[in-house]
């Protein structure tokens, strides 16, 4: 049903901010300052600047819309696989909001944030117990920069070895995150595949043909992105060491063993963990990341600068690779500051309220709530590694529905009519068709039940319907996006020449 | 001649001592729509088995192996501008390189259309 207004009911329509703006409209209107002598030397701006300029209601309105068509955790279920989109608790925001921690600035004298660096202390202090390893750096802010840290300390430890110049090969399972060949590429390592075996795994045969004197490190993902634990993963990491290398570890799916296993007793060199999956503190738009770096006893003396050391009562960080004392060699620095502070008090607070015990439970709970999906939905998609039971994700495909007409794209956009976010698709790479499916230990057996309702409805429609699919979605704020030509042809710049050009079309 | 395949899903078509290469129509049709093509430099050394180009759709982006062993001389450079053409005819227009061979023994260990339309089935 089309309206005259392009309101949907109670839902606004909403233009560009550039469509809607005008450089005559202004939310703050001051006088033109007098009696001031052009200071710019005749390069004062002769035209006014293209900016959209909305009054203040005008201004609200865009973005509280805008959020209305946005999809939240803090809307409904948000099943993306290997992104562990949990609830973030209500407490962790109370804290970070306490003005000792919010209203610091980073160039503050240290004496003045003494508390500040206490809670760093604390919780490097339970980011090193959990994991079983030696040291942290707490700097990196998101997963694939913390890649960055882990790889740079290995890439660190081999240049001190003397090695630099014939280590240089990184061994990656066709099944890691995208990010981890990237990572290693970009520090200057080669990369070279090792396979999967027909159990979703990584081939251990094909590991020890790799493994050599030119290998500087393995990158495994434990669990891995087919949400299944890597059994051999201490034989791996011991190959590793016996050949020189360093075993880095991809901390996203820590969730799934946190409390539980303790990468240090696996033979981890190196791993990043995303505050922002396992401890709870909020994803994307909701805040920045945060990606600390743990690091085993070898890899300890190149963490990065700053880090902190205590000196009696008083804490201090050191800033600068000069200033290092003792063993320590670091390889340099990942960021301006000290890192993301309001993501450290989100996630210290997540781990006090839950504790040892909790935390343990968070691993119990996230892999009996994707077990209990795999349970219902098995039978109804494709389980292209079985029935054994997995960790925290469960990973189907869409072979059950491919001979009605219906692929993973099509159900995905289905599944936003039904009112969820879509499911992790076409990741891991390794099965045709994925759907990556991450339940969270934060969803009830109630919701559960509901998506599982949904998606085996949806299954069971798709044999009849496959027109349904295919034109999906239907009732979102967009229709189905042509996204391959978003892909061949993306227009990434809003122009007013084009905009009315399609306008007078 | 006749194509020949690799495991990997390209093809291969020898003439003379040179050989087109490209992706399989099997390949063309797991990937879907294809939006971008990254070729290597016409010069190139390249070896059979070994990364040679990369090829992304909308849903998953894979390199591209070369069938055999020899000397990049040509590229298809309307795939860049036009990456459809991959899907619109894989083993016609859509081509990717054309490869100098230097051990032209390599393509009579490749499959024929049969065998690899058995492998791909499987």
């Amino acid at each position: 049903m089309n309206t005259v207004s392009g309101n949907r009911g109670l839902l606004q329509a909403e233009n560009l901010i550039f469509e809607i703006g005008a450089e005559t409209r202004t939310g703050v209107d001051l006088p033109a300052p007098k009696g001031r002598a052009d200071r710019l030397g005749g390069l004062k701006r002769t035209a006014p600047l293209p900016l959209p300029g909305l009054s203040e209601p005008e201004a609200v309105r865009h973005y509280v819309r805008l959020s209305q068509k946005n999809y939240a955790i803090d809307l409904g279920f948000f099943p993306l696989g290997s992104c562990t989109m949990k609830h973030n608790p209500r407490l962790n925001e109370k804290m970070a909001r306490l003005e000792g921690f919010a209203d610091l600035h980073p160039l503050q004298p240290v004496q003045t944030v003494q508390g500040a660096l206490m809670l760093m202390e604390e919780l490097s202090r339970w980011l090193i117990t959990l994991t079983g390893m030696q040291a942290v750096a707490l700097s990196p802010k998101a997963g694939a920069h913390g890649e960055a840290c882990g790889m740079l300390a290995i890439k660190a430890a081999i240049v001190a070895r003397g090695e630099g110049e014939t280590r240089k090969r990184v061994l990656v399972p066709s099944s890691a995150h995208g990010t981890n060949p990237a990572t290693a590429a970009a520090c200057g390592f080669i990369v070279d595949e090792i396979k999967g075996d027909a159990d979703g795994r990584v081939d251990l045969a094909d590991v020890t043909e790799q493994l050599g004197p030119d290998v500087a490190a393995i990158m495994m993902t434990n669990p891995n992105t087919c949400g299944l634990f890597e059994p051999d993963i201490r034989r791996i990491a011991d190959m590793v060491h016996a050949a020189g290398g360093y075993f880095y570890c991809d901390g996203a799916n820590y969730n799934a063993i946190v409390g539980r296993v303790r990468p240090g007793d696996l033979g981890v060199d190196a791993m990043h963990i995303n505050l922002h999956k396992t401890f709870s503190t909020p994803h994307g738009g909701g805040g920045p990341g945060a990606g600390p770096t743990v690091l085993s006893a070898a890899l300890a003396p190149f963490a990065p600068v700053p880090y902190l050391v205590r000196d009696g009562e008083t804490l201090h960080l050191v800033e600068t690779e000069n200033s290092a004392d003792g063993e320590a060699q670091p390889f340099g620095r990942m960021c301006a500051f000290h890192g993301q502070m309001g993501m450290y008090v989100r996630a210290l607070t997540y781990m006090l309220s839950h504790g040892a015990d909790g935390l343990r439970q968070v691993a119990e709970d996230a892999v009996l709530n994707a077990n209990y999906l795999l349970a219902r939905l098995k039978g109804h998609f494709g389980a292209p590694f079985g029935d054994r039971p997995c960790m925290h994700e469960v990973l189907l495909d869409d072979s059950t529905l491919k001979p009605h007409g219906v692929e993973t794209i099509d159900l995905a956009k289905a599944l936003i009519d039904e009112g969820y976010h879509p499911m992790t698709t076409y990741f891991p790479l390794v099965v045709h068709g994925a759907l990556l499916i991450e339940p969270t230990e934060t969803e009830s057996k109630a919701e559960l039940d509901r998506f599982a309702d949904v998606l085996i409805a949806l299954a069971e429609r798709a044999k009849t319907d496959a027109a349904h699919f295919k034109s999906a979605p239907h009732l979102a704020p967009m229709r189905r996006l042509d996204e391959t030509r978003a892909a061949r042809q993306p227009k990434l710049r809003w122009r007013p020449e084009e905009a009315l050009r399609a306008a007078a079309e | 001649m006749a194509a020949r395949y690799t495991k990997d899903h390209e093809w291969v078509r020898v003439e003379g001592d040179v050989a087109t290469c490209g992706i399989s129509v099997f390949a063309a049709e797991q990937l879907g729509d294809v939006v971008y093509v990254e070729l290597p430099a016409v010069g190139r050394q390249v070896e059979q088995g070994g990364e040679m180009a990369v090829v992304e759709s909308a849903k998953a982006a894979s390199d591209v192996y070369a069938p055999v062993t020899g000397e990049i001389i040509a590229v298809n450079d309307a795939l860049t501008s036009n990456p459809e053409k991959v899907n619109e005819g894989p083993e016609g227009e859509g081509w990717f390189v054309k490869i100098q061979l230097t051990k032209p023994g390599e393509v009579d260990a490749l499959m024929d259309e049969a065998a690899y339309a058995a492998f791909a089935k499987a």
